[in-house]
């Protein structure tokens, strides 16, 4: 989230969209609650009528997989209608930057596709430079290369027609959206938007948020009070797994993993940190290599050196354009290319896409380790269904871990809130928390190096001293995470001690005088004690619901990130009563600013001590065109991997030119199949967690939500003959499973392209584990190994699938 | 009147179903076996092991689909048919405190029939040995300066609990508040109960419980009928 939970109450506008934040995200609907009794207006969009859209003011419909088209039509119609925020759009978004002639769309392909390779040369998205290496732009927004023309150009298409003919949604109530959305263009007026797996979850996932990205900069909607970008995070501490690293393209703190053609430090640092040569351009990620040695130094201590470029070489590195994500590690083991495996706090088995290839997959292995609370799908996979034990060869070990409350440690929430939580009753039987099995694992594995072995140095030279009293010490790791000085260090006027922790990532050394495991996190645990573990009550000056003294948030205890463009020009406040921060007697109050430089004053003559405000951007500027991105620098609609239409009506190209598909046997896709006839959906319910591994065993959770079931309209029930509450089979190209049918009046047909299309939904809690049963398995069957270029999330909210009674 | 109340504003109930295994949790009551009947409502009803329950409802109304959430449970009456039915206050009484309606281990040997019959709401449910049960306010807790489980785990503000007069105005205020935008929005037999709820549609739409049947509370006048031959009762039950 750019902004916060409790900021979700100082809304005007909620959109909830890709999400069902009533029912997965029970608690926000406390701040959303409050909104609305503020006068607030809810809208909410969704294939399903959900609890969510029990709650709204506004609610309409769409078929899963079209949100840039609906969103690309809010563009449009902001546009037509001249409802953006000149004032902002012109100040603090790229929209007067002039890009290159060379740029083109046509047919649904951007400038630069090779067709073979199924990616962008992206060398023509580029901005055109003045002399001084600097963007050119054109304030006032009239030249008809600056990302402004291009944009209105881009969406012209995008009519609410056409619109309403991908989407399934009725005109009137595209525009019913769209006008209450887009009220909050007016200076001192606040939307928010409140997304989670239902906008990432496709081939297109990013790009539907780059969507909405440009929404909230045309309506001034970014920095502000009750604005933002907010993702709903699927699980409490997804916010700080993927702070930390969780995923295989980033190091600690968004750093990036190295390539194998960055052959040194210097390269690395250099392939890494972006160049600007204007002035005003904070420029954040100057600071790049800043954060890397520190990073450095904090995995190898003292044996990280100028002389031996601070470890660099120890650490691996991944082939150049080649992924390694969820989807790519599964296609490889199903290859037989990964023969070990360690399941770590997971169920692949269940919650993965494509589960019948992620099980075919663990039988290839060799050993597996699973580490969990409970046995599960993952650690039993060779007895489940369609297994034959005899034939597996695998080799199968358990490791018990506690749960949550009976260990020490920080969590950080959707909001960026690193929270401090402290161990409630003791860990039962032979479990341990993680960090004690890590660090343990960590000992053994270095003692086995000891006598030699392949490239032992990375394991040697690994600093690793986690323990206390011969345990894992979960307030020495966050210490860690925050850094040290490692030698006396000067800053201005001040000289830091040598062993202090550093007191803000401002500090941190390129030179290797500092250590920090994660930058982003530098400020969180200082020498004025863990700032995570703070429980002040008190609110802010501006009384926003700020509370900076309850736990910590990233970066540096700012709340509400980009908050530079909350003001004016003159650093004054858009909203005067739901202020973010204000330039007063020569210096900012409220939240933790976008940096302390004073205000712009003007756009002609800016303050040369200033800095634009969005200081994490090269440029300075929020991007309405976004030229880094796998598939595009503007979102376009393409269908998804299966659909039920012959033909995108937005152009010739039918998906995500850039998606990734595998080739395997399991790899199986239908579109446009009649054996495949409905869309298909999943999502969770409020009863039951993930893969239901830690609900299912819950006897008063099962009580309530005891089996899978697929949800219908009344109008498919009909046509196939089922009655509610009966079971039925539920199948796709990959697989199937038997579910109870929920006929509803919430899943309505959609008439798309002037055809009747159905869609259905499914949660995907359950497994064949557990009830005892067996009967109950994962959706997860169903679901496509494809998903997003950028970032391989797979698409598992838009598939094909059928339902048909049980012969 | 003194005492305590619940304020139940179903315009902010999700049907997260907290206050449900809340109820469960704190009363250590065992989860049920069940099915899914096609339906979020799960148990199907309230039973001698779930004494609070969260209803949905999918309904059409003024053109508009609707699902309505409403999380049943005992209303603690005013004056409780069934305490009057039981005419036993060793099985069924008004904490002299709070008002809650307790049913005590003596209700085994009501008329359970009688008892359940009697209640407006459809509340108390039978064991298999015929003890009675229901939602008890929690009043252990209540007693200790603690909210009722299901109010303290609600996340939205549906679900209030406090002293009765705190609890009206409360409902009061609310209500002018969603009157601007639901016009047929009412508080269902507030004078008669101590779970007042407020809702926006038909309360039948919600469940046919959800407001006492015109003529439920004549049960009282039913039972003054009755008390007028108890002291024969009485005396014959005291020989026996």
């Amino acid at each position: 989230m750019t902004n916060h939970w409790n900021d979700l109450a100082n809304s005007d506008c909620i959109l909830i969209m890709g999400s069902n934040a009533a029912e997965n995200h029970p608690i926000s609907f406390k701040y959303v609650m409050q909104a609305m009794k503020n006068g607030a207006k809810l809208i909410s969009v969704d294939p399903r009528f959900t609890k969510t859209s029990s709650k709204a003011d506004i609610y309409t419909a769409l078929r899963s997989g079209t949100d840039i088209a609906f969103l690309g039509g809010m563009i449009k119609y902001i546009l037509d209608k001249n409802l953006y925020n000149k004032e902002y759009v012109r100040a603090y978004t790229n929209a007067p930057f002039i890009v290159s002639k060379n740029f083109q769309f046509k047919n649904g392909l951007f400038s630069g596709y090779d067709k073979k390779k199924k990616s962008y040369d992206k060398s023509t998205w580029a901005f055109e430079m003045d002399k001084n290496g600097v963007p050119k732009m054109d304030r006032s927004l009239k030249d008809p290369q600056c990302v402004f023309e291009l944009l209105k150009n881009h969406y012209s298409r995008y009519d609410t027609k056409l619109v309403s003919s991908i989407t399934g949604t009725p005109e009137a109530d595209l525009e019913k959206v769209y006008a209450a959305y887009a009220a909050s263009g007016k200076t001192g007026k606040a939307a928010t938007i409140m997304y989670a797996m239902g906008w990432t979850q496709h081939t297109v996932g990013v790009q539907n948020i780059r969507t909405m990205a440009i929404i909230q900069q045309l309506l001034a909607n970014m920095g502000i009070a009750g604005g933002g970008v907010n993702a709903l995070r699927g699980e409490s501490n997804v916010q700080g797994s993927t702070d930390h690293c969780l995923l295989w393209h980033i190091w600690p703190g968004y750093l990036k993993t190295p390539r194998a053609s960055n052959r040194s430090l210097a390269d690395y640092n250099d392939k890494a940190t972006p160049k600007s040569n204007d002035p005003l351009s904070a420029n954040w990620w100057q600071n790049y290599p800043k954060y890397s040695v520190s990073l450095l130094k904090a995995y190898f201590g003292a044996n990280a050196t100028p002389g031996n470029d601070f470890g660099y070489n120890w650490l691996p590195k991944v082939d150049d354009g080649k992924p390694y994500s969820w989807l790519d590690i599964f296609d490889e083991m199903y290859k037989e290319k990964i023969k070990g495996f360690f399941a770590w706090g997971q169920n692949p088995a269940c919650s993965g896409a494509n589960s019948g290839k992620t099980r075919a997959a663990l039988a290839k292995l060799d050993w597996m380790v699973n580490v969990n609370l409970f046995d599960n799908e993952t650690g039993s996979f060779w007895r489940g269904p369609g297994m034959d034990p005899w034939t597996i060869k695998t080799e199968v070990f358990m490791l018990p871990a506690c749960v949550s409350v009976e260990k020490e440690g920080s969590i950080t929430n959707s909001g960026r809130w690193m929270q401090w939580r402290y161990q409630g009753p003791k860990p039962l039987g032979d479990s341990r928390p993680d960090g004690d099995i890590i660090v343990e694992l960590g000992e053994k594995i270095k003692k086995a190096y000891e006598k030699g072995g392949a490239f032992p140095e990375p394991i040697k030279n690994l600093k690793w001293d986690y323990w206390t009293d011969g345990v894992y010490d979960p307030h020495k790791v966050a210490k860690h995470i925050n850094g040290y000085f490692l030698e006396d260090v000067t800053v201005g006027d001040k000289v830091y001690k040598k062993g202090t922790l550093v007191p803000s990532f401002a500090f941190l050394q390129a030179d290797g005088s500092t250590s920090s495991g994660n930058w982003l996190y530098c400020n969180s645990y200082t020498e004025n004690g863990n700032m995570a573990a703070r429980r002040g009550q008190e609110d802010a000056v501006n009384k926003i619901g700020l509370y900076p003294g309850f736990s910590w948030c990233w970066p540096v205890n700012r709340r509400i990130i980009y908050n530079r463009a909350s003001v004016d020009l003159k650093g004054q406040p858009w909203d005067k009563k739901r202020w973010v921060i204000r330039w007063e007697d020569g210096k900012w109050i409220g939240d933790v600013p976008d940096g302390g430089w004073p205000p712009l004053e003007s756009l002609d003559k800016p303050n040369p001590k200033s800095k634009w405000p969005f200081i994490m951007r090269k440029h300075g500027h929020a991007q309405i065109f976004g030229p880094g991105l796998a598939d595009g620098p503007f979102p376009e609609h393409y269908e998804p991997l299966e659909c039920p239409v012959e033909k995108n009506l937005m152009s010739e190209q039918m998906m995500n030119p850039t998606a990734p598909i595998y080739g395997t046997a399991e790899d199986i896709h239908a579109t446009c199949d009649p054996r495949f006839p409905f869309v298909g959906t999943t999502y969770r319910c409020v009863e039951h967690w993930q893969t239901g591994l830690m609900t299912r065993p819950q006897p008063w959770l099962m009580e309530m939500q005891p089996q899978v079931f697929v949800e219908m309209s009344e109008e498919l029930a009909k046509l196939k003959g089922i009655q509610n509450g009966e079971r039925v089979l539920a199948s796709s190209a990959r697989g199937s499973l038997e579910c109870t049918a929920m006929v509803t009046k919430r899943f309505k047909p959609f008439i798309i392209g002037g055809n009747t299309i159905h869609q259905v939904g499914f949660p995907w809690h359950y497994g064949w584990r557990w009830p005892e049963t067996g009967t109950e398995e994962s959706v997860n069957l169903l679901t496509p190994s494809t998903g997003d270029p950028n970032t391989r999330i797979p698409e598992t909210k838009a598939f094909m699938v059928n339902v048909s009674k049980l012969r | 009147m003194p005492g305590k109340s619940f304020f139940v504003d179903t315009t902010l109930c999700t049907a997260c179903k907290g206050c449900q295994v809340a109820c469960k949790q704190w009363h250590d009551l065992p989860a049920e076996k069940t099915e899914n009947r096609g339906s979020y409502q799960n148990p199907a009803d309230l039973s001698f092991n779930t004494y609070k329950l969260v209803r949905f409802s999918e309904v059409v109304a003024d053109g508009k689909l609707k699902w309505l959430f409403f999380a049943d449970q005992c209303r603690h009456c005013i004056e409780p048919p069934c305490e009057m039915t039981a005419e036993d206050t060793t099985a069924i009484f008004r904490d002299s405190a709070t008002g809650a309606v307790i049913f005590t281990a003596n209700t085994k040997h009501l008329d359970a029939q009688g008892v359940i019959d009697s209640c407006p709401y459809d509340i108390p449910r039978a064991s298999k040995d015929g003890l009675l049960a229901k939602c008890d306010m929690c009043n252990d807790r209540v007693e200790n300066g603690l909210l009722p489980a299901c109010v303290a785990t609600c996340p939205t503000g549906a679900m209030n609990f406090g002293d009765r007069s705190e609890m009206l105005a409360l409902a009061k205020s609310r209500l002018a508040e969603v009157k601007k935008a639901h016009p047929k929005a009412q508080l269902l037999d507030s004078d008669d109960v101590r779970v007042i709820f407020l809702v926006t549609e038909r309360p039948n739409l919600y469940h046919s419980f959800a407001v006492a049947s015109k003529g439920a509370f004549d049960v009282s006048r039913k039972v003054a009928l009755k008390r007028l031959v108890r002291p024969f009762s009485n005396f014959f039950a005291g020989l026996g």
